[in-house]
């Protein structure tokens, strides 16, 4: 009697239930559904939950002016957990299940390698908005960071020209994107007439801790009356204890700067920067930047997150613009159907953060201005020099063998990501 | 008609002579234009600005310079002037660069302070050790006459002489020596004689900059120079050398305390009671976060606030480990794999919710001002001060420890129970008590690691995941249940990483290491100091 009652009230739920989810099916067709996927808990949290964030935020103010196409848009977040298989997983249940029209994510390289196959299969639309290695293009993905060309490359020559470096220490986590970055560093250094011996390369293992023996080395080779240069690769976690280290061992920035791609003003959030003034960072973006679309957009970031200490970053803006021309394609194709608006999406224009306009080209990587600054002791960046115009991102490296003959077009007639422009293939070589 | 012409042309000399020489007649330069040239984009332009301000020889020059150095000289964006600044609650309390007169405050974005890079920063330090030479605080004079080593300069160097003219102080001398030699090692028209003497007087220097020096001239004309320097330059490097192994062992022994710290608290719950305790890694960031928590709560205590968290620590982190034990793990002794599987997932729980109290971004912990920078015994060779005090402190940690399990009622109890369970009950321990007391002393030993380790790296939900298992490799290598055991494994991994990673890299020494502790456990075990008795055969 009593089995029977629950099995009863099973059946109650599960149509209950049914009938929510077809309500829910219902409103779907009158929104526009923007997919979420970015780290909400483990390793990558600590950068990626900001991003989630900042969509949220955005479309948010999108619904404010009234949607898109005179729909809503409906954000669906999900949390892949900083778990590199799962992420393919949460991208085919947003495609898939939930039907989503757009999705922003991704932030470590191999979460992005991950959901590669998947968008591609699925044919979903996904916006990466960091700093990556390059060697990489595809028909369904927008790369709205920096390709090497965009960060590294520009870094390198005003450590050069403005500097008079002429010693290199490539330091970098042990990873795809330092190793990649370094392998085209190294090549570059070397076409500029830097000799073997003035090259330190230095790998350390994710979330490096003890930075005793590598600082005192860097040192070492520091003092040898050349100037020397730290260009660092190192990711995330581990930068904290590496700048505690410099400051501690007094590495002055006056004597051997560090130019640094992956510490922003989110990563400094977490250091004393006191000892650090000085040392540089490149990037397309900074907080510091004295714009009127900056200043509206950080007033909005403070009110959104209701803490006025909260900073703003260079993903955050690669997610700004990423998330600008999506909604500017979908309106000029007047569809969310992927192909028409990945279609419309290139050549579309949208205003940077830091002043000018930012273009969608045909490899589907932006050309946007290059800065670099140097870190100050309330934790934000002055600008010390900029690239006079926009730098048009370059998806396969010029210095690397493998990929210098490779380009990638998504117009017609080429429509290919990685085209051999001396044999004409398409696919004709992959990289590495 | 030619007499006119002849005045015509004296009056134009007249007045083009007259043009030339006004600005002569006027102070040399205006300090209005001088801060305006600061303002220019270009850092060329800023250079020069600084350059004119130093040699205006107005009285507030050195002020203003030094305030340009500290982000204090602004540009005001609503009045488009430059004025002095102090940051106030969110914004900027304005004053006048000149008078210093009050103008106000204004909001944050609404004055930048006026960028230098390092070059200008540089350059602003050059043009102030100039002034530090004749500073009456013979430290100070030193510190300048060493940062003006290499330096070229005819300027700086005449200014150079002149101070060692009168200079009392032995130390400061010897400092303005060296620089004086070493500037004589690269004038190519200084006599032979003299750059032998200056050869001879640097030869014990350790100065990377002297090295530079000397290096310049291996390729003198003159043999008995290069003789001379080759030999001086061999000293320098057997010297350097030395200095380079202490290095390497202080580095060593400095990962060898954060080893002992991370696995000292473990040694007690894992290798006294033989509880398998993943969560082990999140007692630790429980510390770490207490030392944050403490430093938001005596905002202006950063100097001493640590000897508050040190005790608060331990409180929180053995309180979280008392509870864990008696509601998880007192229901699994005896199964290892349930307990690792069920700690496994309260260290989950745990950095969940960190994420959610403190939020996934990493919380700043300020070091205190004695524990920053080094003891700089010589320019190769220094220790910093935090691994210093982190040393002392995990042998501090070490011994208090002992003491305890070696001196008191609650040591002894602790000892009979985990020798054996059955006996010891029966002359009349509660044992259920004494676990729950040990396991909270282990992890509030954890909890004291936090602080310390605070110091080093993130504070972030991570923290504890990068140490639980070095902290496993240090007491199962030491030998399970014996904390000597885990003093020496600690020591000697920390030194032996240290010796392999110049050699090998980071990534290699760590595998190193690892596959080397395999291969022993597959020898031995029970580790460097098995535990002997009847409670180990179990």
């Amino acid at each position: 009697m009593i089995m029977k009652k629950r099995w009863q009230r099973l059946a109650q739920a599960g149509i209950a239930a049914g009938a929510l989810s077809l309500s829910t099916l219902a409103n779907a067709a009158d929104t526009i559904k923007v997919g979420v996927l970015h780290s909400l808990s483990g390793t990558m949290a600590i950068s990626e939950s900001t991003l989630k964030d900042t969509v949220l935020m955005l479309v948010e103010e999108q619904n404010k002016k009234g949607g898109l196409l005179g729909k809503k848009l409906e954000p669906v977040v999900v949390d892949p957990a900083s778990n590199w298989p799962l992420f393919a997983e949460k991208a085919r249940e947003l495609i898939s299940k939930e039907k989503v029209d757009v999705i922003f994510g991704c932030w470590t390289s191999v979460s992005r390698k991950s959901v590669l196959p998947v968008v591609e299969e699925l044919n979903g639309l996904l916006f990466y908005p960091v700093q990556y290695e390059g060697e990489e293009s595809s028909r369904n993905v927008f790369y709205t960071g920096a390709a090497p060309n965009q960060q590294a490359i520009p870094a390198v020559d005003y450590l050069i020209d403005d500097l008079g470096a002429e010693r290199f220490v490539l330091a970098g986590t042990d990873y795809v994107y330092p190793r990649t970055t370094n392998k085209i560093l190294e090549a570059y250094l070397k076409s500029k007439g830097v000799a073997d011996e003035d090259i330190m390369i230095n790998y350390t293992p994710f979330g490096h801790s003890d930075w005793q023996s590598i600082v005192s080395r860097i040192k070492e080779f520091g003092s040898q009356g050349k100037k020397t240069a730290v260009v660092s690769t190192i990711n995330g976690d581990a930068n904290v204890p590496f700048y505690k280290e410099l400051g501690n061992q007094g590495i002055d920035a006056a004597d051997i700067p560090v130019v640094a791609f992956s510490v922003g003003e989110q990563e400094l959030s977490g250091v004393d920067t006191g000892p650090l003034v000085g040392h540089l960072a490149a990037w397309n973006y900074f907080q510091s930047v004295y714009t009127d679309e900056n200043n509206s957009f950080i007033q909005q970031w403070h009110d959104y997150i209701g803490d006025d200490q909260r900073v703003t970053n260079d993903p955050m803006e690669a997610t700004y613009i990423g998330f600008n021309m999506w909604a500017k394609a979908v309106e000029k194709a007047k569809s969310t159907d992927t192909d028409k608006v990945a279609d419309a999406m290139i050549g579309i224009t949208t205003a940077n953060l830091t002043g000018g306009t930012a273009v969608m080209n045909k490899n589907h990587h932006l050309s946007k201005p290059v800065l670099i600054g140097e870190i100050q002791d309330d934790g934000q960046f002055a600008v010390v020099w900029r690239t006079d115009g926009l730098v048009a991102g370059d998806a396969w490296s010029d210095f690397l063998p493998g990929s210098k003959d490779l380009i990638a077009d998504w117009t017609k007639p080429v429509n290919c990501g990685n085209y051999n422009s001396k044999t004409k293939t398409c696919g004709g070589q992959a990289a590495q | 008609m030619l007499r006119v012409f002849a005045l015509a042309l004296a009056l134009l000399c007249l007045t083009s002579v007259a043009q030339a020489e006004a600005p002569a007649t006027e102070p040399t330069t205006n300090i209005e234009d001088v801060l305006q040239q600061l303002r220019s984009r270009s850092f060329d332009d800023k250079a020069a600005g600084i350059d004119a301000l130093a040699h205006s020889g107005h009285p507030r020059a050195d002020a203003l310079l030094k305030a340009l150095q500290e982000r204090r000289l602004l540009q005001d964006r609503a009045n488009d002037r430059i004025v002095l600044g102090e940051r106030a609650d969110g914004g900027w309390q304005l004053y006048d660069p000149l008078s210093e007169a009050d103008l106000g405050t204004v909001e944050s974005r609404a004055a930048a302070p006026i960028t230098i890079n390092n070059r200008l920063r540089r350059q602003i330090q050059n043009l102030q050790a100039v002034v530090g030479l004749n500073n009456p605080d013979a430290t100070l004079r030193r510190a300048a006459a060493i940062s003006l080593i290499g330096t070229k300069d005819p300027d700086l160097l005449s200014a150079l002489r002149e101070r060692r003219a009168q200079e009392e102080n032995a130390s400061v001398a010897t400092a303005i020596d060296t620089t004086l030699n070493t500037a004589a090692l690269y004038s190519e028209d200084s006599d032979l004689s003299v750059r032998l003497n200056a050869i001879e007087a640097l030869s014990g220097s350790l100065e990377p900059t002297v090295r530079n020096a000397l290096r310049s001239r291996l390729d003198s004309d003159a043999p008995s120079e290069r003789k001379a320097v080759e030999a001086a330059l061999q000293r320098i490097d057997a010297r350097t050398s030395r200095y380079q192994t202490a290095d390497t062992l202080f580095f060593g022994l400095s990962l060898g305390s954060v080893l002992l710290l991370a696995a000292i608290g473990l040694a007690i719950t894992f290798g006294v009671m033989g509880v398998i305790n993943m969560a082990h890694g999140e007692l630790i960031m429980l510390g770490a976060y207490t030392t944050f928590v403490v430093q938001q709560i005596f905002p202006q205590g950063h100097e001493w606030s640590l000897l508050i968290a040190i005790p608060a620590a331990f409180l929180i982190s053995g309180f979280v480990g008392v509870l864990i034990e008696r509601f998880v793990i007192r229901y699994l002794y005896g199964r290892p794999l349930e307990t690792l599987l069920a700690t496994f997932g309260i260290s989950l729980i745990l950095q969940q919710a960190v994420r959610v109290i403190f939020s996934p971004l990493n919380r700043s912990v300020v070091t205190p001002e004695w524990m920053s920078g080094a003891w700089q015994i010589n320019p190769v060779f220094s220790l910093t001060f935090n691994r210093l005090y982190i040393i002392a402190f995990a042998l501090a940690v070490f011994l208090g420890l002992l003491l305890v399990l070696k001196k008191t009622r609650l040591g002894l109890q602790v000892r009979a129970v985990s020798q054996n369970r059955q006996t010891a009950r029966g002359l009349g321990i509660r044992s259920d008590r004494i676990n729950a007391l040990t396991f909270g002393l282990g992890s509030g030993i954890a909890g004291v690691a936090g602080v310390a380790l605070a110091q080093l790296t993130n504070v972030g939900p991570n923290l504890g995941q990068a140490y639980i298992i070095d902290s496993f490799m240090v007491v199962v290598f030491g030998g399970v249940g014996n904390l000597w055991g885990t003093l020496t494994a600690a020591f000697s991994l920390g030194i032996a990483n240290k010796l392999l990673e110049p050699v090998s890299g980071a990534v290699l020494a760590k595998i190193f290491v690892l596959v080397f502790i395999i291969l022993f456990i597959q020898r031995k075990p029970r580790g460097l100091f098995p535990q002997r008795g009847r409670a180990a055969e179990e």
